[in-house]
């Protein structure tokens, strides 16, 4: 007797485990389910990189190509000046990544850290540079280059990053200015100048944001097309980007050459991700991007 | 140099007789005047590359300019040309299709997994990643990829087969081109994705335990806390997706070219076909105008909008 009145009253909580446990696995469900949706393309190019040109269509497909057919990334690799290209979006990236992180942070601190009369004026522009849309300034922009006789080298990809970037300046400022100030009043009272108080106080705590537009740099340059496109003419001069545009009409069909191509473009991106995984995501967190 | 006249202009010395304390002001608008230094290369920048531009495109809109020849001046003519090219017409109303089905597809979806992803399961930095990857090697590299999945015989209509479904002939379709690069952006929300999370996880707690005290379920708290408290950052994802959307322009030139039948021909792309390939500068630079005008409206709107539906009134606590 004692039993079955025990019974009883666990029947509503096991019906309510149960119906906890069932939502639980729909959840994972629908999350791992997901993230396969999306990563999908990725691990399709992958395999398709490494496929025979006759398996392409075989049905069923084929998911794990075995043996790999590794000679689709060295046919593709021959047939443009793939070494060069690779030079010059290194080029590109490593200069913009550092000059780009370097002069947003200290233009960036300029605007949380230093008072003078026209600082938030000058603000606005920086917002006003990320809002508008910078189509308009890809004309008159080449124009100038070309006046500069700079058509066809590298300069126009690599002046422009200099002068700091609205977007990560906006990113650093608003990630700065959630320090707290006591710091380098602290700082400023043991005679520390503006430019010890960044090195020495404000940049060691800002790692992960610096972390963030250092990604957002490297991806952006890695993967930028509009511009070395209008600037770049000579086939061994072009980035890897817009190298690989070629591929699409050289390779046409033969999607086995055209994904060893993609990889080629991917995977450098996939791994500086992976690296400075940790630090990006608490750096998007942190710096609170918000209107 | 015009930084520091600027701001002389602004600082007013005020006339102290001693000597000494005038050489006190000096050094203390001086040091004051320290800022400039760190702004000095953006504001370089801002006016070589940014304000000059502008001003030079302006110019440019009305001169008839054909690289390689001297440049004439032609008024409005370039902008009269602009409203009767039926191309102009149609890059338009394109991107506009686009814009209309990308935005608020990409803004609802990378809400959504943003919302799952700030859910309590185990490995949840794998997924995370899983999700962000497409994100990270847009561009070029998806584009190639999505070339071979929207093939005749390609993965995407190989799986419709199974269901009995023949797929079209997705990027050389009139009908469908434009249906495959929008399917083809959900990919691509990681970046939202990560700022919403960011977001999801400064909503306070307290919110969610008083809807569940006042017996709210799940989609009472999603509706009436969630939301709301998020409508910043959906403003935000608003406002620089349409920005964004109106200047699609890889996707386009890697995948289309514009095509089949200028099916896919943005507005962008029109005004690279007409500066890069066509070399009428004079023409793209007016067509440029036009999509600024149509960009800053958007916003203009959306910012007037705002005010309806976007929720600031809570501050963070510290």
């Amino acid at each position: 007797m004692a039993a079955t009145t025990a019974e009883a009253g666990q029947r509503r909580p096991i019906a309510l485990r149960a119906f906890r446990w069932t939502r639980r696995v729909l959840l994972y469900l629908i999350v791992v389910g997901g993230s396969f949706v999306y990563m999908y393309p990725v691990f399709f190019m992958l395999r398709t990189s490494l496929t025979k040109e006759s398996d392409l269509y075989v049905v069923p497909p084929i998911i794990v190509p075995l043996p790999p057919v590794w000679e689709n990334y060295a046919i593709m690799w021959q047939n443009g000046p793939t070494w060069s290209w690779i030079k010059n979006s290194l080029i590109v990236v490593s200069f913009s990544v550092v000059a780009e992180t370097v002069t947003s942070v200290s233009v960036a601190y300029g605007f949380a850290r230093t008072r003078f009369a026209a600082r938030d004026k000058l603000f606005i522009g920086v917002l006003a540079t990320m809002m508008l849309p910078g189509a308009v300034t890809l004309i008159p922009r080449w124009l100038i280059f070309h006046r500069l006789d700079m058509i066809d080298t590298l300069w126009p990809l690599l002046i422009p990053r200099l002068f700091g970037t609205a977007f990560y300046i906006f990113i650093m400022r608003q990630f700065f200015l959630t320090l707290p100030r006591e710091l380098d009043d602290a700082a400023r009272i043991d005679g520390a100048s503006h430019l010890q108080i960044l090195r020495k106080v404000v940049i060691p705590l800002s790692v992960p944001a610096i972390a963030t537009i250092a990604v957002f740099s490297f991806m952006n340059r890695w993967n930028d097309f509009l511009e070395p496109l209008i600037y770049l003419l000579r086939t061994e001069n072009l980035t890897l980007a817009v190298g690989l545009r070629f591929f699409v009409s050289r390779f046409g069909t033969e999607y086995h050459l055209l994904m060893a191509g993609a990889m080629l473009l991917i995977v450098p991106m996939i791994v500086a991700f992976f690296l400075a995984q940790k630090q990006f995501i608490r750096g998007i967190a942190l710096t609170g991007i918000k209107g | 140099m015009a930084s520091s006249s600027l701001s002389s202009k602004t600082t007013g010395l005020g006339g102290t007789p001693a000597r000494l304390s005038r050489w006190r002001a000096m050094r203390k608008w001086l040091s004051n005047q320290e800022g400039w230094v760190f702004i000095f290369p953006w504001v370089v920048g801002f006016i070589l590359l940014d304000l000059g531009p502008y001003i030079f495109a302006l110019i440019i809109s009305f001169l008839n300019w054909d690289v390689g020849r001297p440049p004439s001046f032609i008024g409005f003519r370039n902008y009269q040309a602009a409203f009767t090219d039926p191309l102009v017409g149609k890059s338009l109303w394109n991107t506009f299709y686009y814009t209309l089905f990308h935005v608020p597809g990409s803004t609802v979806i990378a809400f959504t997994v943003a919302g799952l992803l700030n859910q309590k399961v185990r490995g949840m930095p794998i997924w995370r990643t899983m999700y962000y990857i497409p994100s990270v090697t847009s561009g070029v590299g998806m584009a190639l990829i999505w070339i071979w999945l929207f093939a005749p015989r390609g993965a995407l209509n190989g799986m419709l087969g199974w269901f009995g479904i023949e797929g079209p002939r997705w990027l050389t379709s009139t009908a469908w081109a434009m249906p495959a690069l929008i399917i083809m952006s959900f990919w691509g929300v990681g970046s939202s994705m990560v700022i919403f999370l960011a977001g999801l996880q400064g909503v306070p707690q307290h919110l969610y335990e008083a809807a569940e005290v006042d017996g709210g379920g799940w989609w009472a708290k999603v509706r009436h806390v969630t939301i709301p408290m998020m409508t910043p950052y959906i403003f935000l994802s608003l406002i620089l997706g349409v920005i964004g959307s109106f200047q699609v322009v890889t996707q386009a030139l890697l995948m289309t070219e514009g095509g089949p039948d200028n099916a896919t021909l943005f507005i962008l792309l029109y005004i690279w076909i007409m500066g890069w390939n066509a070399f009428k500068m004079g023409y793209a630079a007016s067509i440029s105008w036009i999509l600024f005008a149509i960009i800053f409206l958007a916003t203009i709107v959306q910012f007037l909008g705002a005010r309806r539906w976007v929720y600031y009134e809570y501050q963070e606590p510290g």
